[in-house]
């Protein structure tokens, strides 16, 4: 589908479901449709039912966070119209206290995607049967793809032989975490201030 | 006396996470009614590395191996996808002989990923011959991974905006050379497998998923096409240089894991369809020139010129430190891996690495519908159904 198709298509979708949807773009040859976080569900039903859409095929759920904002989270859904042969990617925000509905009654395949978006980032999805953690350890805590959640994490695991147990240990690291930053200071870089710049201050 | 009814009580077992059958660390916990299954509960997770938290710490050139150990056994399909994704984000075009080269690498993948497989299906029910005449040629395919990247598995061959270095013309002509003895050796196992009875009991009409559940469980690859579906992203939104390249699509009736089975033996011959022409495609004069785009912004200067020219010394220099700067952006690219639709949901700030990128396995959402495909059928059932989902655990758990 060229930009010219994707883009009546999303005037479709956001003019059919006032309230719902509440605007579109076309980048890079995909169609991104932003959606009110509580009228999920019936956004999805739509494109799933609708003759012009039948987007069928259930493709991904993810969060993209960023912290700096009041709705830190994009929930971001991933769906595959084999009919129209094109992809439609839905955009809600939400905070950690959003509930976001879940999509389990119209994809059962949204099962794990949720489960997987709640582990990682502590998104929360209201009506799934089962809200467990899915890749991390048995009691974890945390959210590991937070943006503040440290690479490092915060606990480590050794078999410890006198307890003859798995011992779980606050992480401790003989040398620091590396995370060099090559960005040039004159390109795409956005510092406050030039690295070592600060230490030419006013004297005092 | 009055008899008390007897209390019956559902049997739970835990199937793995080191049982030969579960394909790596699976832990199934399973609920049998005597041995019918009632409910299963697949345990994942044993072998999550993050690498989705790693790779936004990483520049874009640190990202390629992560993708190697995903799935480990076609590790260049999963590269493809990571690298078309910051491809349409810098909108840059691969060199034709790049991606000859990666399409015949891809298609060297599929074959590997489909033999292991193929095979250790066959051993899950019961047949102990097939993996070893199918790990015989994975592993001349391995010398060609090797002998491309130096490296037999975690190849880290594709670059962004092409692939590392060229074939020597010895390697191409050793994988034309293969091509047509592997087509027999996909007929000895035919001849193995196909009309085996046993075979055939432990895997015709079990498993059986419907085309319009496959679809709603984000089923991809095997599993849609086993279910009647032509449907292959090689062809539908076709990507490199696919829309030139004349192979079929193999499409199932049933749904069942025979014909899965079925669907990934011939992909195999189109595969060496595929390579044929690739290699013809690299040896015609067309097919010559550079592999990787020559925008020095993007893909490293050669080293001999190097030695010579301060330029390229400084685009050397920036390139391995700092790295390619994407444009930001959000795109979702995806490709035909062996096992399905690998994306790759790539957010780009503008810096040297991604803000976010988001593994969208195939393996995952197929494992996800244990409990609904596995329902009713019997305890051994379910090593045959877990072995036609085709798991492979560094993408599940990533």
């Amino acid at each position: 589908m060229d930009d010219g198709k994707l883009d009546a298509l999303g005037q479709t979708i956001v003019s059919a479901l006032p309230g719902a949807a509440t605007g579109h773009s076309v980048a890079f040859n995909q169609l991104t449709v932003d959606v009110e976080a509580s009228k999920i569900v019936e956004v999805v039903k739509y494109l799933r039912d609708d003759p012009s859409c039948r987007f069928v095929n259930f493709t991904d759920i993810t969060a993209v966070d960023y912290p700096d904002r009041e709705k830190r989270f994009d929930v971001i859904y991933h769906f595959l119209s084999p009919t129209l042969n094109t992809r439609i990617r839905l955009r809600a925000q939400a905070d950690e206290t959003t509930q976001v509905p879940s999509l389990i009654d119209v994809f059962p395949g949204a099962d794990w995607f949720e489960r997987e978006a709640y582990d990682l980032y502590g998104v929360f999805f209201v009506g799934h049967p089962d809200m467990r953690r899915i890749l991390t350890d048995y009691g974890f805590e945390g959210h590991p793809l937070r943006k503040d959640f440290p690479t490092t994490g915060f606990v480590e695991v050794r078999y410890d032989d006198q307890e003859k147990r798995v011992v779980y240990e606050p992480v401790r690291l003989n040398q620091e975490f590396r995370k060099f930053d090559f960005l040039s200071p004159w390109e795409g870089a956005d510092y406050p201030v030039l690295p070592g710049d600060e230490k030419a201050g006013p004297k005092v | 006396m009055n008899e008390q009814p007897e209390q019956l009580r559902n049997f739970t077992i835990n199937f793995g996470p080191q049982h030969p059958a579960a394909h790596g660390v699976l832990r199934l916990v399973l609920e049998l009614d005597g041995e019918v299954v009632a409910r299963v509960d697949p345990h994942i997770g044993l072998l999550h590395r993050g690498t989705e938290k790693l790779i936004e710490q990483k520049t874009y050139l640190q990202a390629i191996p992560y993708f190697d150990r995903l799935d480990y056994v076609a590790p260049m399909n999963q590269e493809h996808a990571f690298c078309l994704a910051a491809e349409k984000l810098l909108g840059i075009e691969v060199p034709r002989r790049g991606q000859l080269i990666r399409v015949l690498y891809c298609e060297i993948g599929r074959i590997l990923s489909h033999l292991l497989n193929v095979t250790t299906q066959a051993m899950d029910v019961g047949a102990l011959t097939p993996p070893l005449w199918g790990f015989e040629e994975r592993e001349k395919l391995m010398v060609f991974y090797e002998r491309a990247s130096g490296s037999r598995m975690h190849a880290a061959f594709f670059r962004v905006g092409g692939v590392h270095q060229d074939l020597p013309q010895k390697l191409v002509d050793d994988i034309e050379a293969w091509c047509d003895p592997f087509l027999k050796v996909v007929e000895d196992l035919d001849r193995l497998l196909t009309a085996n009875r046993i075979f055939k009991q432990r895997n015709v009409d079990i498993g059986v998923v419907p085309l319009k559940e496959a679809w709603a469980w984000g089923f991809s690859g095997v599993m849609v096409r086993g279910s009647g579906a032509a449907w292959d992203l090689r062809k539908s939104q076709p990507y490199e240089c696919y829309a030139e390249m004349d192979f079929d699509i193999p499409i199932g009736k049933n749904g069942d894991c025979y014909d899965r089975y079925l669907i990934r033996m011939e992909e195999m011959r189109q595969s060496v369809r595929i390579m044929k022409q690739c290699i013809q495609k690299l040896n015609a004069p067309e097919g010559r020139g550079p592999v990787v785009v020559e925008d020095n912004k993007v893909a490293p200067p050669r080293r001999g010129e190097m030695k010579r020219s301060m330029e390229a010394l400084i685009h050397h220099f920036k390139l391995y430190t700092e790295g390619v700067h994407v444009p930001a952006g959000e795109v979702y690219a995806a490709v035909e891996a062996p096992k399905g639709e690998f994306g790759v949901y790539l957010v780009a700030d503008g810096t040297n690495k991604p803000y976010k990128c988001k593994i969208r396995a195939p393996g995952f959402a197929h494992l996800q519908a244990m409990d609904h495909i596995c329902r009713g059928h019997l305890l051994a059932d379910v090593s045959a159904i877990l072995g036609s989902l085709d798991i492979v655990f560094g993408e599940v758990d990533r």
